[in-house]
């Protein structure tokens, strides 16, 4: 019953009308992914991704909607030979530009994995992480920035009264959302999250797509999910891959009820994928 | 009969023994069976260090006897230490008359004492030479500080030539004033070892400094004869402190000589002593068990806290205890971060290839070097060739008498931190390579530099298998002899390599140590028997502290383990 009453709030929330003009958040110019010498992951890759909306990025297994995710904000640079073709601008400039500082570019580009992944520290000192390594260590500033953050992610009533408890001890759900408080803590312009509810039970799903929902008035928000239900309720826009190439990106009403390419039809009715 | 097997439930009755294996039992036995082995060996062996070892401390009855021996008899007294079953033969081959009947004769050791009068201090007495055993109340057990125990009967003591005796005090007061002097004697001991350890230790400290400094500024040609009179002027200072001390010490010695005491040994011979050379004195015959205990546990304390006496035959092991554990603490500060170092650039930074698994393969294989060779290289490298060029810049006014260019502490922790190395090198990679990806990537996804990442997280998360490597560092660096014969222990040094003469702390000075201690005592002793007990107790002793340590640093993993435990959900 529960599950309904997100869409009617979406509906409400989220009253934008998609064919206005939008401001663009990340912009991928011709795309090409490669690992090791000559595995090629991503082919001649184009996708406009709007400011403050939610784009979700949906495909079977093994389709380079991670990968595609991960060269936002540069996590492949860690897979030894790991090559990349192309652009990625945020607001106009490269990514895989030679002179950018990929500590800061992944301070405005925040991500969020599949499995929850906390740090074996308190609940306090994990949102206060980011902060911290910015060389932010006046408490009065974390206090109100792990207050904040943990309100944003819903989960500030659950923990008030533990923050200095270890984060391990919270369930998967909170983990998930903390991890969310976390990276929205330092206020990035982006946030990737990667399958962010699939390790998840149902009622922690309907948590973080709560969540999603209010965080992109303020945030860009890009989702990797498998879970086509999932990218129909909280995106605004979709984007469809298959085989390392973007089939079809549109408007996510547009994408399900009316797809263009018989691929998009075949993998959203169910026939392969 | 038919050949296949029925179809039921119920085992093939031919087939037991195979079914009996397959079924994996004997598996079960086999690994409950090493399992209990193992045990046994364990608790036996310290069991057996224990019985032998802290028996020692017990004040065993002291017998008075008659030797008799083809017609002619002599008094014998002492305590027994041990029998054992010989073989008639064997004893006569000896050149042994025996009586009884055979085939097998008790034969007892004797801790006879009186070492200064008899000429040594066990001696194996055929039992049934033994006759009219008695356990005279007034027989007392004189510790020494040279010669031994002495067993005999207290007959005199006498202070300035006044001499009490037994018939004119009585047994009772004249023992209570035997001990009320024993007592003057022991603290005015403690003074005169007050005076030469710390007051004259240091003033010797002081003038050796500027003996230096005298010689640094001849080498500098700084020699002004200003500057060499005011050396002149503190060393004359220092001069007059120690004549004042060497007055004290005089009239101390003098006031310790005043006392002494006379005694009849088991033969009828009387015999006068001096009280100054007494640790203590007991008539264990008289003692209650609660007395014993007293007295056990005196010894005990003695043992673990004073330093060694008579060749190490006597006397406690303290220096050898504080030797031990200060090298290992110095090993685990030495080898911590050079092994963190060492496994964060292979797992972390290095590009994993050919190279890379082959370094770690000889890291690997550096475990398995034996320790001497160690040793060896401690002694080549550190000690001649670091040491000596460490004296040739930093000292050059001590020499020729090196200062690090000789085995010492710093030497031996430092090749002791190499031998266990690979230990930590190995296990840090282990727990390195055992955190998860997604942990890191969360922290560099945050805006974390790699480094930083390093630092507050991945390191942490590491640090339970640091601590296991260090644990099993330790484990095998405080056991460990050989290599350190050849680069600092020694078999006497009382004085500690922490005190309270800048800088506090000495690296460059030798130092005794448990396991050598056991070498030592056990293999190298003048007198073997009065030895014996003290090898099996040190032994046991080394194995609590190294057993401490380790429950330390266990206690100490598994804190953090709780506290960084991984991420496996």
């Amino acid at each position: 019953m529960q599950t309904h009453s997100i869409d009617m709030d979406a509906i409400q929330r989220s009253p934008s009308d998609m064919t206005e003009a939008t401001e663009l958040a990340l912009k991928v110019d011709s795309l090409n992914l490669f690992y090791g010498g000559d595995t090629q992951a991503l082919f001649d890759v184009n996708l406009d991704i709007p400011k403050q909306r939610v784009t979700a990025f949906i495909g079977p297994s093994g389709c380079g909607k991670s990968s595609l995710l991960r060269c936002f904000n540069r996590m492949n640079d860690l897979v030894d030979g790991c090559r990349v073709d192309g652009s990625i601008l945020l607001e106009g400039e490269d990514v895989y530009g030679s002179k950018v500082d990929v500590p800061a570019l992944r301070r405005r580009i925040g991500m969020v994995s599949q499995k929850p992944n906390p740090f074996p520290k308190s609940i306090y000192e994990n949102v206060a992480y980011g902060l911290r390594i910015q060389g932010i260590n006046k408490k009065r500033i974390l206090d109100e920035v792990v207050e904040k953050s943990l309100k944003a992610a819903a989960l500030w009533d659950e923990v008030k009264d533990r923050l200095n408890d270890s984060a391990l001890g919270l369930s998967g759900g909170q983990q998930q959302r903390l991890v969310i408080a976390r990276t929205i803590a330092v206020e990035p312009e982006v946030v990737l999250l990667d399958e962010p509810a699939s390790a998840l039970d149902p009622i922690s799903t309907l948590k973080i797509e709560e969540l999603i929902y209010e965080l992109k008035s303020r945030y860009t928000i890009v989702i990797v999910t498998h879970n086509m239900q999932q990218a129909a309720r909280v995106s605004d826009m979709t984007a469809f891959m298959y085989m390392g190439k973007l089939i079809e990106f549109d408007n996510t009403d547009t994408l399900f009820t009316n797809p263009s390419q018989k691929q998009t039809e075949d993998y959203i009715t169910g026939r392969y994928g | 009969m038919e050949k296949q097997a029925p179809k039921s439930l119920q085992m093939n009755p031919r087939s037991g023994v195979l079914d009996w294996i397959r079924s994996g039992e004997p598996m079960v036995w086999a690994n409950g069976a090493a399992v209990s082995v193992s045990i046994v060996a364990v608790v036996g062996l310290l069991v057996l260090l224990a019985v032998r070892g802290f028996g020692h401390f017990w004040p065993s009855d002291v017998m008075l006897a008659e030797v008799v021996y083809q017609g002619q008899s002599r008094p014998v007294s002492g305590e027994l230490v041990e029998s054992k079953q010989a073989s008639g033969e064997q004893l006569r081959g000896a050149g042994i008359e025996l009586i009884g009947e055979g085939p097998f004769y008790r034969r007892d050791l004797v801790k006879q004492g009186n070492r200064d009068f008899l000429g040594s201090d066990f001696v194996w007495i055929v039992y049934e030479q033994l006759q009219n055993i008695t356990y005279p109340e007034d027989l007392m057990v004189v510790e020494r500080l040279e010669w031994g125990n002495l067993y005999a009967r207290l007959v005199a003591v006498s202070r300035d030539g006044e001499e009490q005796t037994l018939q004119s005090l009585g047994d009772e007061a004249l023992w209570a004033l035997f001990q009320q002097y024993l007592d003057d004697t022991l603290q005015i001991r403690e003074q005169i070892s007050s005076i030469e350890h710390d007051d004259i230790g240091s003033i010797n400290y002081d003038m050796e400094q500027l003996r230096l400094k005298e010689r640094r500024l001849e080498l500098e040609g700084q020699n002004t004869p200003a500057r060499l009179a005011d050396i002149a002027a503190e060393r004359a200072e220092l001069e007059a402190d120690y004549e004042v001390l060497q007055g004290q010490l005089a009239a101390l010695y003098q006031e310790i000589e005043r006392s002494r005491y006379k005694v009849t040994l088991a033969d009828g011979s009387e015999r006068e002593l001096p009280l100054a050379k007494v640790v203590r004195a007991d008539r264990p015959n008289a003692m209650s068990t609660l007395d014993k205990l007293g007295h056990y546990f005196e010894k005990l304390g003695e043992f673990l806290t004073a330093e060694p006496r008579e060749a190490n035959t006597e006397g406690g092991v303290y220096p050898a205890i504080f030797g031990t554990v200060m090298m290992v603490l110095l090993m685990s500060v030495m080898v911590t971060p050079f092994g963190v170092v060492a496994a964060v650039y292979l797992r972390e930074y290095a590009r994993q290839g050919v190279v890379t698994r082959t370094i770690r393969v000889a890291v690997s294989n550096l475990a398995g070097v034996p320790s001497i060779v160690y040793g060896v290289f401690g002694l080549g490298f550190f000690v001649y060739f670091l040491g000596g060029e460490i004296d040739a810049l930093f000292f050059p006014e001590c020499l020729p008498r090196p200062t690090f260019g000789t085995p010492g502490l710093m030497w031996a922790s430092l090749t002791l931190a190499l031998l266990t190395l690979p230990v930590v090198i190995v296990s840090t990679e282990e727990g390195l390579a055992r955190i998860p990806r997604a942990v890191r990537e969360g922290s560099l996804a945050l805006g974390a530099t790699r480094a930083e990442t390093l630092w507050r997280v991945v390191l942490p998360m590491a640090s339970p298998a640091m601590m296991t490597g260090l644990i099993l560092a330790v484990a095998r660096a405080a056991g460990e002899v050989a290599p350190l014969m050849l680069v600092g222990v020694v078999k006497l040094a009382p004085s500690l390599p922490l005190d309270g003469n800048y800088p506090y702390i000495h690296l460059d000075q030798k130092f005794m140590h448990l396991g050598f201690h056991i070498y030592d005592v056990g293999f190298q002793s003048p007198n073997v028997e009065a030895a014996r007990p003290l090898v099996y107790a040190t032994a046991l002793l080394l194995v609590v502290i190294i057993a401490v340590l380790n429950f330390t640093a266990v206690a100490l993993r598994n804190r953090l383990r709780e506290r960084y435990k991984a991420l496996d959900a």
